[in-house]
């Protein structure tokens, strides 16, 4: 190796954990990195600019000038159209969605939450039937039950309600799945017994303690959840007719397939598709730190 | 057909009395109960649909439901829209989830070596796709496809990427542009997990990042990589939003499109116990793929 007389140099490449093959191929490597890393980042970003970009035009300019900038600027303009067409039927959409996968995922980690902890925690008869049962119930798709369900709710009047996309979006088997595994691994049998000797109660224990000894991967459990619900698509399409019932991205479709009759919804569609995925975006990002947590925790296995 | 199964333990009579019986219960039934009325029930009545048929008397006469056997499942075997739509995610599978989670791997790689500067940045960069519903990002790319509306006109224009050549492909990139850095994360955060003691003696004997990477690091998020191609192959088999909406845009996606699609479809007709019968087939495919995928790689992992 000819880099024996600048050691030190190889040395620190070394520490840094780059291969101690000489500087210059370590240049190379680092550059192709970066050129990938910087082609991809752009096919990720782009769309959403071209969204940003789109959702500040009216309807003429999205289609006459430069998809990539902006034009004349009324985005403010846009978001009150959207907010206004058919008496806020679009902020209602917003509302429904909110309710659907905030409280649905909401009650989906609490039931999954108390679940999977007893089944990690207590030892009793059909624990590991009950366990696998629902891990088959992980692979099972969703979409295979969304025509099931509508026939059963078709017998008891409860199709086109609120319920109907509801009640089916509070189940969730993978966090059963999850919570478990992480119930076993963070809630020490300790705890449990010192709580047991000072006359907890069980279930006490568990709001008490155990819930936030869980809580990363409840946080998990409720992210997944939440999005599964915010892009049900088939519940929906099967389930409502009312469009005061919809939620946001499906009012979005609904908007989309009419295009070609009302083609000044474009814009709307565009704006719509703009503001409804904003919060989502942001609280990705911020709570991204739970989703690696709790990830990895399932991957484990 | 026998109800399904309580999953409730507890109800049953033990041997043993089981310590704490009651806060079991309490923490088991509600999810127990929910699970058996959204899930097993309705596997459960999905199953006795598909094997009913309808038959009238005479051509004006009251239709009636009659146990039919299995004559709805030879009719979804026969149905040509069904089948194709499987071959389809079938060629859609094969292709897009390796070259989706090979790029996730590459990039999770890349993120855990020191080759990179602004992982922060990459890493939500590449995240924030997740967060457009499926809904959305079709309606997005579906613009940037489009031959007048796109902003790469130029490529457009030539290229008919929603013809019926081509158009699967474009929803491949719909659903690899969403969940790559989903998967990259998973894949990441196994490789964090990874004790960097391992990489010394690696690096005592002057392996370079690359060696690194195939014999240390692949083999050891290795689990992480078969969840999600199981995630993967089980999604694929669902596709359902992305080719309903990118209906609006181009007319080679037709109305049985993906096997879902024909599954509303017949739905619609309505025959519902066909429709049944194309569920049960279709939940059927995707388990013992899914489950044969987890096999075949445990069997691997025990030989190597």
């Amino acid at each position: 190796m000819s880099a024996t007389d600048q050691s030190t140099d190889v040395i620190k490449a070394t520490r840094r954990g780059t291969a101690a093959r000489g500087p210059r191929e370590n240049i190379m490597s680092r550059t192709a990195a970066m050129v990938i890393m910087g082609v991809f980042t752009v096919y990720f970003l782009v769309p959403i600019w071209w969204l940003l970009v789109a959702g500040s035009k009216d309807t003429g300019s999205i289609l006459t000038t430069n998809p990539l900038w902006f034009a004349d600027f009324q985005m403010f303009q846009n978001i009150g159209d959207l907010f206004s067409y058919r008496n806020g039927i679009y902020f209602q959409w917003l509302r429904n969605s909110v309710l659907y996968a905030g409280l649905g995922g909401a009650v989906a980690t609490f039931l999954a939450g108390m679940c999977g902890y007893a089944l990690a925690k207590y030892r009793f008869r059909g624990r590991e039937m009950i366990f696998n049962v629902v891990l088959g119930g992980v692979l099972v798709p969703a979409t295979a039950l969304a025509l099931p369900l509508f026939l059963i709710f078709s017998k008891v009047s409860l199709t086109n309600t609120f319920w109907a996309v509801f009640l089916p979006s509070i189940v969730s088997p993978f966090g059963v799945y999850l919570t478990r595994i992480f119930a076993a691994a963070s809630v020490p049998e300790e705890i449990l017994e010192a709580a047991r000797l000072d006359g907890s109660g069980e279930i006490r224990t568990f709001f008490r303690m155990s819930i936030r000894l869980m809580s990363p991967a409840l946080i998990t459990v409720f992210l997944f959840q939440f999005v599964t619900i915010w892009n049900n698509f088939f519940l929906p399409l099967i389930m409502l007719r009312d469009e005061s019932l919809f939620p946001v991205t499906f009012g979005l479709y609904a908007w989309n397939t009419q295009l070609n009759q009302l083609p000044e919804l474009r814009s709307l569609v565009l704006i719509g598709a703009l503001v409804s995925i904003v919060p989502l975006i942001v609280a990705f990002l911020s709570l991204q730190r739970f989703w690696r947590n709790g990830l990895s925790a399932g991957a484990v296995k | 057909m026998s109800a399904p199964p309580t999953l409730l333990a507890t109800t049953k009579p033990t041997r043993r009395p089981t310590p704490h019986k009651r806060a079991i219960a309490f923490f088991v039934a509600p999810f127990a109960a929910l699970f058996t009325l959204f899930y097993l029930l309705p596997i459960g009545y999905a199953i006795r649909q598909s094997l009913l048929v309808i038959e009238r008397d005479g051509t004006f006469g009251v239709p009636t439901q009659v146990f039919g056997g299995l004559s709805q499942y030879a009719l979804v075997f026969q149905d040509q829209d069904f089948m194709s739509s499987l071959g389809r995610m079938f060629a859609f599978g094969i292709i897009q989830v390796p070259i989706m989670l090979g790029l996730a791997l590459l990039f999770a790689l890349l993120l855990d070596s020191p080759l990179l500067r602004g992982k922060r940045f990459f890493r939500l960069a590449f995240f924030v796709p997740y967060a457009v519903p499926g809904v959305i990002a079709a309606i997005m790319w579906g613009n940037l496809f489009s031959p007048n509306l796109s902003p790469f006109k130029g490529v457009t224009g030539s290229v008919d990427f929603l013809g019926s050549d081509l158009v699967l492909w474009a929803l491949a990139n719909v659903v690899t542009w969403v969940f790559v850095g989903y998967n990259m994360l998973i894949m990441y955060s196994a490789l964090l997990s990874i004790p960097t003691e391992i990489y010394e003696a690696a690096r005592v004997d002057g392996a370079g990042q690359l060696r690194v990477a195939w014999s240390i690091k692949i083999p050891l998020v290795r689990p992480a990589i078969i969840l999600t191609a199981v995630f993967s192959i089980i999604g694929t088999l669902q596709l359902l939003a992305e080719p309903q909406v990118f209906q609006s845009f181009s007319s080679a996606v037709t109305s049985t499109f993906t096997p879902n699609m024909s599954v509303y479809a017949t739905a619609s007709i309505p025959n519902s116990n066909l429709a049944a019968a194309m569920s049960v087939v279709l939940a059927l495919i995707t388990f013992v793929l899914s489950f044969s995928f987890l096999k075949f790689t445990q069997r691997q992992e025990n030989q190597s």
